[in-house]
């Protein structure tokens, strides 16, 4: 239950100023862990995915992905971060069952990147710079299940569960700045930084990027002060929270709870807060107290990092297109409107229809066939279109098969339903369903004497000058060749032998 | 650096979760003490412009391939177990009150 007053979101922008910040955890998709070289899969069996240094076992000794440090470090490329030419690592000291050792390995004064910045892109096309203070290497912990109580939540369970095989998982975390200046944007400017945020890690390839899996996860901070102050207000952290629609919301209700905290002359608490999908609310969690005293000093079993700049280089010629440039780019090269152009991004089909016209078919008919025809079939198997079993070379083929005449559209359909059930290329599923259009002037012009023959007052028609009545004819023709005459040709046809202008 | 006196001791016991009595925290308190004032010679005799140290032995970059190497079967990993309960750790209620 949340029966605390907040301010409606037009009169807290009224008043105050909100200052936001963002701590974004990245799963990396390595196959081992961070300090082991235990499996990092996701949904296997609980507790079969650990080793010794997965459970903190005594004596065990860590040592460090290589691939994980270049992951982190192409994060920080990509959030245009420095690299730090030398950094260690830190124990983070805290008991919690969720972390066998009473530590966490992570970094701490010296992170392998710091100092980058974001441009992030709102609904509107506003750019909002967003500054970045570092991206540090950490790892994950296991995962807890609360038993017994009313609602598997923490408070009242008798007991709890734990599965260490997330123990150890690389995680980069991404600290921004203090954000100022978003005003009545917030909460939109909350959800695109972390949609920006997950869009460049999944485009490096370094992270699943699920957010529902966990892949991405965002604490939200928020502080309002009045306008003109200069002094932040006092921050509270939201936690977890784990969809974009989320982080926009929790971001937007946080504002509104501060605004009537602040409103009734009470002082915020600096605390971290949960967010409840249900309620679209926050509770107050623990307060920030002595257990935030983690006592770090350096990791003495683990060495050094040490990045020469030729490593980073290496590392940075590798780095891909930024998303947001891609976009840019393949909207122009290919003339969409901009609502063509985010219906294709919202599908997820950019790559998709990239490839189709890289293999040759024109942007408008790549366009017409993922986002028509295969994106109406995926809903139905409801799996994604890009899923569904249909290549790029498929569609460019079915195209070339439509531009030769050798098929209409209504046949390429059955031609995309042979292919599906592996029939083969298109070209194999039209010989081997016999689909091509029949163009054999001798046979359709068999199939018109005897539609004109079946239909003679129709036929009467024509001759009289009714030349729309021809529909009646073609029709009749188009079901005698099941659907695989050229309509036009066939239109043709029948006014020739009635000896009628078209 | 400030000496050490007791109640920050006591604040570090309740940190790391060690029970003391109050000679424990009374002797503990002049023992640190000693051990800050040995390492205050040492940031004594390094000078700025020597660089904090992290590590004993002069070696960087320890990392390995990520290749999966040994994993242990459900059964080894909760062989350590004080009690384990469908294939996972099984802990007590984590918030004493709700």
């Amino acid at each position: 239950m949340n029966t605390e007053t907040i301010l409606s979101f037009e009169e807290a922008m009224e008043k105050y100023d909100p200052v936001l910040g963002f701590e974004v955890h990245v799963e990396l998709n390595t196959k081992t862990k961070m300090f082991s070289s235990a499996p990092n899969v996701f949904g296997d069996a609980p507790n079969s995915n650990v080793n010794e240094v997965c459970l903190g076992l005594p004596g065990v000794l860590p040592v460090v992905n290589r691939k994980a440090v270049e992951s982190s470090i192409l994060i920080g490329l990509a959030l245009n971060c420095k690299i730090a030419e030398h950094c260690t690592f830190a124990r983070k000291q805290y008991f919690y069952p969720d972390t066998p050792k009473n530590f966490q390995t992570s970094q701490y004064e010296d992170p392998i990147c710091y100092d980058g910045w974001l441009d992030v892109e709102l609904a509107d096309g506003t750019v909002f710079r967003v500054e970045i203070e570092r991206a540090h290497m950490e790892e994950d912990a296991g995962k807890l299940t609360h038993m017994g109580g009313a609602t598997g939540r923490i408070q009242g369970a008798d007991f709890s569960l734990v599965d260490y095989n997330r123990s150890g998982v690389p995680l980069v975390e991404i600290v921004t700045k203090p954000i100022e200046g978003a005003g009545s944007r917030a909460p939109e400017l909350a959800k695109a930084y972390v949609a920006a945020v997950r869009e460049i890690v999944k485009n490096l390839g370094v992270s699943d990027a699920k957010m529902e899996r966990g892949n991405v996860r965002c604490d939200a901070n928020v502080s309002l002060r009045p306008y003109g102050q200069e002094k932040f207000g006092t921050r509270t952290e939201t936690k977890n929270v784990n969809s974009l629609r989320a982080v926009e919301n929790a971001v937007k209700f946080e504002i509104q709870r501060h605004g009537a905290v602040l409103d009734s002359g009470v002082k915020i608490i600096q605390e971290t807060r949960h967010w409840h999908e249900d309620t679209k609310s926050t509770t107050s969690g623990r307060p920030k107290s002595d257990a935030d005293d983690y006592r770090y000093f350096p990791e003495p079993d683990l060495l050094p990092i040490v990045t020469t700049a030729e490593w980073v280089e290496e590392l940075r010629a590798t780095l891909p297109e930024p998303p947001a440039e891609r976009r840019k780019r393949l909207q122009a090269d290919w003339g969409y409107t901009d609502l063509e152009f985010r219906d294709v991004v919202n599908a997820g089909l950019m790559g998709e229809i990239e490839e189709t016209i890289a293999a040759g078919a024109s942007a408008a008919a790549a366009r017409k066939w993922w986002m028509g025809e295969i994106a109406r079939r995926a809903k139905l198997a409801d799996v994604d279109p890009a899923a569904l079993g249909v290549t790029p070379a498929v569609v460019v083929e079915i195209e070339k098969l439509i531009a030769a005449g050798s098929i209409n559209d209504k046949l390429a359909r059955k031609v995309l339903d042979g292919v599906l059930e592996g029939e083969g290329t298109p070209a194999e599923v039209v010989q081997k369903r016999g689909l091509a259009v029949v163009s054999d002037d001798g046979a359709l012009q068999k199939a018109i004497d005897e539609a004109l023959a079946a239909q003679p007052e129709v036929a009467e028609k024509i001759r009289g000058g009714k030349v729309q009545a021809v529909g009646a004819i073609v029709g009749g023709v188009m079901k005698v060749t099941r659907g695989q005459a050229d309509a036009g040709r066939v239109r043709e046809l029948i006014l020739a032998t009635l000896g009628v202008e078209g | 650096m400030a000496a050490i006196n007791r109640d920050e001791v006591a604040h570090l016991a309740q940190l790391a979760h060690i029970e003391m009595s109050d000679d424990e925290l009374g002797r503990m308190a002049s023992e640190l003490a000693v051990i800050v004032n040995s390492i205050k010679s040492v940031s004594e005799a390094a000078g700025d412009d020597v660089p904090a140290t992290s590590h004993p032995i002069p070696l960087t970059n320890v990392m390995r391939d990520d290749v999966v190497g040994h994993v242990l079967t459900v059964e080894e990993a909760l062989s350590g177990a004080p009690d384990a309960s469908d294939g996972r750790f099984k802990v007590p209620a984590i918030l004493e009150e709700s």
